[in-house]
C-alpha cells in the first residue's frame, strides 16, 4: 500500500517529506536553543568587557566566554546547518531522506554531546575556552561530548549525500542538482574534512585527559585543531552563501547569473577554502613561511576569489532580477526599491554587505603571513569572526528562518512590526560591536582578557585612553545585538507556540520535531522537478550595473585596507 | 531560480556576463598581487616573522633562561623582586612565559640586534609587546628564536594575549629600551 | 571518440563537458575536498612540526 509522506506547501509550492521535515524541525529548534544560550552568555561576556560594567569576576568570565564561543561558534551553527542540509537534499530536490532513523540517531548523538559539553563547562573545570589549547586539560567528558557531537554531524553530512543518491536514482530532478543544493553539498562536504580533522585530534586528546596517553604536542594540535576549529567556520560561510542564493531565488525569483561561474566558485572553496586553517598559525614557532604563505592564502588565494564571484554574482541576480520587473533607473533603483521591510531579505542583504566589507577584508589583511604579527590573539579577531559569524552566517540563518517558519512549520509569524525591525537591530548592535572590536585591537588590546587595566598584576601597563573608550562602545554594541537576538529568538519560539497554525495539522509537538497531523500529507509521490525555466533576455540583455559599482567600491576599500595595515606593520620593531 | 535545477541541461556552455568576466580578472589581478606581496615583504620587509625554532623542555629552557640572568642582573623590581637583566649587545637573550608572568625583565639598547628564545615552561601563552605591537603565540617545548632591533626607546610592556588560566590577566613583562 | 560525428546529435545526447561532469559528482567532490586540505595543510604541516629540529645544548 503507497503510503503519502510528502505534503506541498501551498505557498512556497516546497515539497516536504514527512521524516524530513521533522529531522529538519528538530535540528533547527535545537540550533535556535543554543544560539539563545550562546547568546546570553555573549551578552555577560560583553558587559564583562566593558571597563565602565566590569560584570562578572574572573573565573566566571572566562567560563561564560568558553560557553559563548562553543554554543555559538559550533552547536548553533553546526544544528542549524543540518536542518539546511536536509531541506536542501530532501526539499529541493522533492527526495525522500535517505535512512532517516539513523538521521535520528545523529540527532540524539549532537544532542547528547552538546549537553556533556555545557555540563563540563558549567561543572567549571573545563573553562578552556572554544580551542581548549594542550596542555591546559578539560574534564573527559568536555572531550568526550565533542566527539559525540562531531559523529552526530557526521552522519547528518552522510545522510545528505545518500538522500542525493537517491534522488538521482529515483530520478526526483531533472538535469543537475540546484545551485543551492550544490552549495550545500560543499557545506557538507567541508564539514566531513572538519569532523574527521576533529576526530583525529580529540580523540587522542580524550585519551590523554583520561591518563592513558601522557602527552600531547601543543604545536601538532593546533595544526589539527584548526582545520576542525577554521573548517568548521567554512561550512558556515558554504550554508550561508547558498541561503543567499536561495533567498534571492524566493524573494526575487533570481536565477544565478551564470551556473558555470557560481559553481566553479564553490569547487574553489572545495578545494582550497579549508588551507584558511593556517590563519591560526602564522604566529606559531617552527613552521616554515613556505607552509605559511601556500596555506593562508587559500593557495594564491583562490577561496576568496570565489568569495568575491559570489559577492558579485548573489546582488548580481538580484538586481537582474529586479531590473526585469521593470525597477531600471540609473544605478540602484533595483535596491531601493528591494523589500527592506521584508526581513527575509533586509537580513540576507545585512549579511552580504557586513560578511564582504567587513568579515571578508579583515580576515584576509590578518591572514597575511606578515601582518597577522599586528593583529594575533587581539580583540581584532573576534572583531573580524564576529563580521563572519554573527552577521554573516547567524544573520542569514535568521533570514532564511522568517521563511521556514510559515513554509517548514506552518505556523504565522507573530509580532510582524519586531520582525521588520530585527535585522536591523541585530545588525546595527555587531556593526558597533565589530567596529570598535577592530579599532580596539587594532590598538593592541588582547582577546580573552578579563582586566586590560591590570588592576592586580605585579607590573602596571596603561593600553591608550582611546582603546578604552573602544572597549567600552562595542560593550553597547553587544548589548544592542543581544536585544536584537532576543528578538529573534522570541519571535521563532514565539510563532511556533502561539504563530497562527497554518495548516490545520500544525500541532505545539509539530513545531518542535514531531510529525503534523497524517491528514497534512496528501502526496504519494511529488511531479518530477524540472529545469529552471529559460529566460527570455540572455546574457548581456540586462546588465548588473550596479552591482559592479558596488564591487569596485568594495575593491577599492580591499586595497586601500590592506596598504594601510601594511604600513603599521613597517612602524613596528624590526624583526627577522 | 538558484532553487531549481539549472535551465540548461549542458549548462558549462552557456555564455557568462560580460560583468563577471571582468569581475573575475580584476578579482584574480588583486589576489595575485596580495599573494605576491608576502614573499615581496620576506625579501624587502624588516618585520618577518623567523622560522627558527627548537624542540626543547621547559627544564632545560627555564636553565638557559636562569644562567642568563644570573650572568646580567643589574637590579631588581616590583615586591617580588623579579630581576632586571641587562644582556651583552647581539647575545642570546632569553624570555621564559609562566603563569603568570613574563620572566625576567629585559634592558636592552635601542638600535641593537638581539636573538630573543621565547619559550613557555607550563601551557601557552601569548606574547603581545605593547605598545609597538609585535604578537607571537608560545608553546611549551618550542623555542621560538627572534632576531629583534628595538629602534624605539622607551618602557614596554609584555600582555599574555593567549588565555592561560584564571590568572592570565595579570601576567605581564617588561622590556626597557634604552 | 572522433568517429562518432554522423550520429545524430540531438541535444540530449550532446556529450557533458568534463567540468560539469565533475562538478555533477559528488562523491568525486567530496574525494577532492578530502584530498586537498589534507594533503596540503594537514600533512605538509605535521611534516613542518617533525622536521623542527631538537635544542643542542
Amino acid at each position: 500500500m503507497a503510503v503519502k509522506m510528502f505534503r506541498q506547501c501551498p505557498d512556497s509550492g516546497l515539497f516536504f517529506h514527512k521524516s524530513a521535515e521533522s529531522l529538519m524541525k528538530a535540528h533547527a529548534v535545537l540550533g535556535v536553543v543554543y544560539l539563545l544560550i550562546g547568546g546570553i552568555f555573549g551578552l555577560l561576556v560583553a558587559a564583562t568587557r566593558m571597563p565602565t560594567i566590569h560584570l562578572l569576576d574572573a573565573e566566571t568570565f572566562y567560563l561564560a566566554l568558553s560557553i559563548h564561543g562553543t554554543a555559538i561558534l559550533i552547536f548553533w551553527v553546526i544544528f542549524f546547518e543540518m536542518a539546511v542540509l536536509y531541506f536542501a537534499a530532501s526539499t529541493l530536490l522533492r527526495c525522500r531522506p535517505a535512512t532517516p532513523g539513523i538521521g535520528w540517531i545523529g540527532f540524539i548523538l549532537m544532542v547528547l554531546g552538546s549537553l556533556l559539553v555545557m555540563v563540563a563547562f558549567l561543572r567549571g573545570n573545563s573553562s578552556v575556552m572554544f580551542t581548549s589549547y594542550v596542555p591546559m586539560p578539560a574534564e573527559p567528558i568536555f572531550y568526550l561530548g565533542l566527539i559525540l557531537f562531531a559523529v552526530g554531524a557526521l552522519i547528518g553530512c552522510f545522510i545528505f549525500l545518500g538522500t542525493l543518491v537517491i534522488a538521482k536514482q529515483e530520478k526526483t530532478y531533472d538535469g543537475s542538482i540546484p545551485l543551492v543544493t550544490f552549495g550545500a553539498l560543499t557545506a557538507a562536504i567541508i564539514a566531513i574534512f572538519t569532523i574527521a580533522s576533529g576526530a583525529i585530534i580529540l580523540i587522542p586528546t580524550l585519551l590523554w585527559s583520561v591518563g592513558l596517553i601522557s602527552h600531547i604536542d601543543p604545536l601538532v594540535y593546533r595544526t589539527i585543531w584548526w582545520a576542525l576549529g577554521h573548517s568548521s567556520q567554512q561550512i558556515n560561510v558554504s550554508a550561508h552563501v547558498s541561503i543567499w542564493y536561495a533567498i534571492a531565488a524566493i524573494v526575487f525569483g533570481a536565477k544565478p547569473m551564470s551556473e558555470k561561474v557560481s559553481r566553479t566558485a564553490f569547487l574553489l572553496y572545495i578545494l582550497f577554502l579549508q588551507l584558511a586553517s593556517a590563519h591560526h598559525l602564522l604566529a606559531d614557532p617552527g613552521i616554515g613561511s613556505g607552509w605559511k604563505v601556500f596555506n593562508t592564502s587559500y593557495a594564491m588565494y583562490l577561496a576568496v576569489l570565489a568569495s568575491m564571484i559570489h559577492g558579485l554574482t548573489v546582488p548580481g541576480c538580484i538586481e537582474v532580477a529586479q531590473r526585469k520587473k521593470g525597477f531600471n533607473n540609473g544605478l540602484f533603483e533595483w535596491l531601493q526599491k528591494a523589500p527592506w521591510g521584508n526581513p527575509v531579505f533586509s537580513g540576507m542583504f545585512i549579511s552580504l554587505i557586513v560578511f564582504g566589507f567587513i568579515g571578508g577584508i579583515t580576515g584576509v589583511v590578518m591572514g597575511t603571513e606578515q601582518i597577522n604579527l599586528i593583529i594575533h590573539n587581539t580583540i581584532f579577531v573576534p572583531g573580524h569572526f564576529h563580521a563572519t559569524v554573527a552577521v554573516g552566517t547567524t544573520l542569514a540563518f535568521m533570514a532564511i528562518s522568517y521563511f521556514l517558519i510559515p513554509v517548514l512549520f506552518r505556523r504565522e509569524l507573530i509580532w510582524p512590526a519586531a520582525c521588520k525591525w530585527q535585522p536591523y537591530i541585530f545588525g546595527a548592535g555587531m556593526l558597533l560591536l565589530i567596529l570598535f572590536l577592530l579599532g580596539a585591537g587594532t590598538l593592541g588590546v588582547p582577546r580573552r582578557h578579563w582586566d586590560v587595566n591590570f588592576s592586580d598584576a605585579a607590573l602596571q601597563f596603561q593600553f591608550a585612553g582611546t582603546a578604552i573608550t573602544m572597549l567600552g562602545i562595542a560593550g553597547l554594541g553587544g548589548i544592542l545585538a543581544s536585544v536584537g537576538g532576543a528578538m529573534f529568538c522570541l519571535i521563532a519560539v514565539g510563532s511556533l507556540v502561539f504563530g497562527k497554525r497554518l495548516d490545520p495539522g500544525a500541532s505545539l509537538l509539530s513545531s518542535f520535531g514531531f510529525p503534523m497531523a497524517d491528514s497534512s500529507y496528501t502526496v504519494e509521490r511529488p511531479t518530477k522537478l524540472g529545469l529552471a525555466p529559460i529566460e527570455q533576455t540572455g546574457a548581456g540583455g540586462v546588465e548588473a550595473k550596479g552591482t559592479f559599482v558596488l564591487a569596485l567600491v568594495f575593491l577599492a576599500t580591499f586595497v586601500v585596507y590592506f596598504f594601510i595595515n601594511a604600513k603599521y606593520l613597517s612602524s613596528i620593531w624590526p624583526m627577522s | 531560480m538558484s532553487i531549481m535545477p539549472p535551465a540548461q541541461k549542458i549548462w558549462w556552455k552557456e555564455p557568462i556576463h560580460g560583468i563577471e568576466i571582468m569581475w573575475i580578472i580584476i578579482a584574480l589581478i588583486w589576489c595575485l598581487i596580495l599573494f605576491l606581496w608576502m614573499p615581496y615583504w620576506h625579501v624587502y620587509g624588516k618585520q618577518n616573522l623567523s622560522n627558527e625554532s627548537y624542540k626543547t623542555s621547559p627544564e632545560l629552557f627555564e636553565a638557559k633562561a636562569t644562567k642568563m640572568a644570573k650572568a646580567h642582573t643589574v637590579r631588581t623590581e616590583s615586591k617580588s623582586n623579579i630581576p632586571v637583566v641587562h644582556p651583552p649587545v647581539g647575545s642570546d637573550v632569553y624570555l621564559l612565559g609562566r603563569m603568570w608572568q613574563w620572566w625576567p625583565i629585559l634592558e636592552l639598547e635601542k638600535n641593537k640586534t638581539y636573538r630573543l628564545h621565547i619559550s613557555s615552561v607550563d601551557w601557552q601563552h601569548g606574547f603581545s609587546l605593547q605598545p609597538t605591537n609585535i604578537n607571537l603565540q608560545i608553546l611549551p617545548g618550542y623555542e621560538m628564536v627572534v632576531t629583534i632591533t628595538p629602534d624605539q626607546a622607551g618602557e614596554f610592556a609584555i600582555v599574555c594575549n593567549e588565555y592561560c588560566g584564571v590568572g592570565h590577566h595579570t601576567m605581564l613583562g617588561k622590556i626597557y629600551v634604552k | 571518440m572522433q568517429r562518432n560525428n554522423n550520429q545524430n546529435t540531438d541535444q540530449r545526447e550532446e556529450p557533458v563537458p568534463g567540468m560539469q561532469q565533475l562538478l555533477d559528482n559528488p562523491f568525486l567532490l567530496l574525494l577532492l575536498g578530502v584530498l586537498f586540505p589534507t594533503v596540503l595543510y594537514t600533512v605538509w604541516g605535521i611534516i613542518e612540526v617533525i622536521s623542527i629540529p631538537t635544542v643542542t645544548q
